[in-house]
């Protein structure tokens, strides 16, 4: 397969990521651009959790090794705050006749899934059925979480708009809690039926409220986030992520029959063509032809210009990744999610109202960790 | 080679092109940075700093640099970058001094997890290390710069790092970060000493720093363990005095002052409670420099022997 990227940074960033042995054969100076680019796209605590699997971590030199292991510290830390945030969220919605699933990095951590080894944490995402989201909002509300955004705007932007209620913060512990009620946009074309989401949700050992999705919704829903959402940021963590759940499930007979098929029922083809497209195209996961090539009859743009976008886009925002180009894509990736998150007439009016807000941003400030 | 080798121009050139290297203790910091007052403040404050001309590997890429848009030209700014972080609201670019500080402090505070880091000054004479762990506003920097210009080995002036495997202090020495009043007190108090230029207008007052001692930087590299945690409390007027406290209050008293104790967890707690059984810890109130130096010199004399 050819080389989809020439920057040095992100060809390096790949090479390790698709095989971590690469890891032992690099200089000083490629160690030192790794440690950046691992540093800015979370990826240095689960690319040291890759290294241990290996038995390589005796070969690594000191300094990458002592920042690896800064990054695992504070990923631990991470860790433990999930375990607690999820006791507290399920004592908090005890009173809810109701299923409530866990999404997302949390949902990893619970299955003990590879996806969660290392993994930067920046909020807790759950989801409840949409007749219970009131009910789920007051009970949180209740034990000390609080609505991030005051804004009226922002309020009605989610309430209306959105798959999820505006982010909320607990007062004292500060994580933030995403409640969901669907995993895509309601404005979205593209119409999965939430309840089957429920329906195929597998219950967690040792939490006898909380689920998680089936694994295919797992990447389904992994998916749509990368696909279909603003966050394209973190778009590697989250390519790897799928990476993960893919390499993992893929060792049961009939995932991938079950992965196409579900696809199509929840009509989520065309987020998991671009799923199974670049992460094969980046990360070399090894999907069989037949799933690939069936999967990619649902892309509908030229892929070329597709390919340049996503991959310019996936890249970490930093100069070692950096072209000319990728200022553009990542500003027509912003604007492609939102185009397909909402109609036009609602499209406008929001993208015009954010650009001259305060805290009108397209680049990527620093996310504030947990903790 | 120090840095004092090079001309304010060819220190301003080396940040604007290929970066200034510089170590303080066991990290290495690669600046960037256009600003000819940052150059000229580094110029003076880092004059005694090895000059390194390559370095393979690095911890802090950082810039300060002014942020793209109209304030380059009107009223211009200087904002604080780590690789994409850029963990500071962008300030008037007089203060790059302060900002480039600042900056590598929540560095080293977010990044460097294999200490557990106390907000706090640490120096040592004779072998014996006391940590001065305080919230602004103690006087802490300036017992610190005190005890510093009358032959104290300056360790940190604004975080100890605890290593997590030795449990010794490792140094990580850089100016002393001095503000308001205390400015014109060191001056006065140690005039031999180096202080750069007044800084005002900053969201902590004015403020200057101190250059660190030549001695301190050649021993930058040597750690030291932990002998007395004291906590200090600059009081108007006030007769020394130094009180012994007891162990699990100092713990309290030194975790409120950790950056980093809720990462490291149980091992955090285990960490603390090593230093408060090994240390002797105090409350010192104070309002002269001279009696301060007068007990913790005569300290360090009986705890050596």
């Amino acid at each position: 397969m050819g080389q989809p990227v020439k920057q040095r940074g992100s060809a390096l960033l790949l090479e390790v990521l698709r095989d971590p042995k690469v890891a032992v054969t690099l200089d000083d100076v490629q160690w030192n651009d790794l440690v950046r680019l691992g540093r800015v796209s979370d990826l240095l605590a689960n690319l040291h959790s890759r290294l241990d699997q290996l038995g390589l971590l005796s070969s690594i030199p000191e300094k990458p090794l002592i920042h690896m292991e800064s990054a695992v510290t504070m990923t631990t830390k991470h860790e433990h705050t999930i375990d607690w945030e999820l006791v507290q969220i399920s004592d908090a919605l005890s009173q809810l006749d109701c299923q409530i699933i866990v999404l997302k990095g949390a949902a990893y951590q619970l299955q003990q899934l590879n996806a969660s080894k290392g993994r930067v944490f920046h909020d807790v995402d759950i989801m409840v059925p949409k007749s219970a989201i009131s009910d789920a909002e007051a009970a949180l509300k209740d034990s000390g979480w609080i609505s991030a955004k005051q804004d009226a705007y922002d309020q009605r932007y989610y309430r209306d708009w959105m798959h999820e209620l505006p982010p909320m913060n607990h007062f004292a512990r500060r994580v933030t809690i995403d409640v969901h009620h669907t995993i895509i946009p309601p404005t979205v074309a593209l119409k999965p039926d939430a309840a089957k989401l429920f329906d195929s949700a597998v219950p967690v050992v040792g939490h006898p409220r909380l689920f998680t999705l089936s694994p295919v919704d797992m990447v389904l829903h992994s998916a749509t986030h990368l696909f279909y959402d603003d966050e394209i940021g973190r778009g590697m963590r989250d390519l790897v992520d799928l990476h993960h759940l893919l390499t993992e499930f893929s060792a049961e007979p009939g995932f991938w029959v079950e992965l196409l098929d579900r696809s199509t029922e929840m009509d989520l083809d065309y987020p998991l063509a671009c799923a199974l497209k670049y992460s094969r195209l980046l990360l070399e996961t090894d999907i069989p032809d037949g799933v690939y090539s069936r999967a990619q009859k649902q892309l509908r743009f030229p892929s070329w210009m597709m390919d340049k976008l996503f991959i310019q886009g996936l890249m970490p925002e930093h100069e070692l990744c950096d072209t000319w180009r990728s200022g553009i894509a990542r500003f027509v990736l912003y604007v492609r999610s939102h185009y397909l998150r909402m109609p036009m007439y609602l499209l406008i009016p929001h993208l015009i109202r954010k650009a001259f807000r305060e805290d009108a941003v397209v680049e990527v400030e620093n996310p504030k960790p947990l903790g | 080679m120090k840095i004092s080798a090079v001309t304010e121009n060819q220190l301003l050139k080396r940040l604007s092109g290929p970066g200034l290297i510089l170590q303080a203790g066991p990290f290495i910091t690669r600046l960037y940075s256009s600003i000819p007052g940052l150059a000229a403040g580094i110029h003076g404050l880092y004059s005694n700093y090895p000059l390194i001309d390559e370095s393979p590997f690095v911890d802090f890429h950082v810039r300060v640099n002014p942020p793209k848009g109209i304030r380059r030209w009107i009223r211009p700014q200087a904002r604080f970058r780590f690789d994409n972080f850029k963990p500071f609201t962008p300030l008037p670019i007089d203060q790059a001094v302060p900002i480039f500080e600042w900056g590598l402090n929540w560095c080293i505070a977010n990044y460097a997890h294999q200490y557990l880091i106390v907000h706090s000054a640490v120096v040592e004479r004779n072998g014996v290390s006391i940590i001065f762990p305080a919230p602004p506003g103690s006087g802490k920097s300036t017992l610190c710069a005190g005890l510093v210009s009358k032959g104290w080995r300056l360790l940190s002036d604004e975080m100890a790092l605890l290593d997590r495997k030795t449990l010794q202090l490792v140094p990580v020495p850089r100016p002393v970060s001095l503000k308001n009043r205390s400015i014109d007190v060191i001056r006065e108090y140690a005039p031999d000493m180096y202080v750069g230029s007044s800084t005002e207008g900053t969201t902590k007052g004015t403020i200057a720093h101190m250059a660190v001692p030549e001695s301190s930087i050649e021993r930058q590299n040597e750690a030291v363990n932990p002998r007395l945690v004291v906590f200090p409390k600059y009081t108007m007027d006030a007769a020394p005095e130094l009180t012994l406290m007891p162990k699990p209050l100092a713990g309290i008293r030194l975790i409120e002052n950790c950056f980093n104790y809720h990462v490291l967890g149980e091992q955090g707690f285990n960490m603390v409670t090593d230093l408060v059984s090994t240390c002797d810890s105090y409350e010192f109130s104070y309002s002269q420099l001279d009696d301060a130096l007068q007990i913790f010199n005569q300290l360090s004399e009986e705890l050596s022997s």
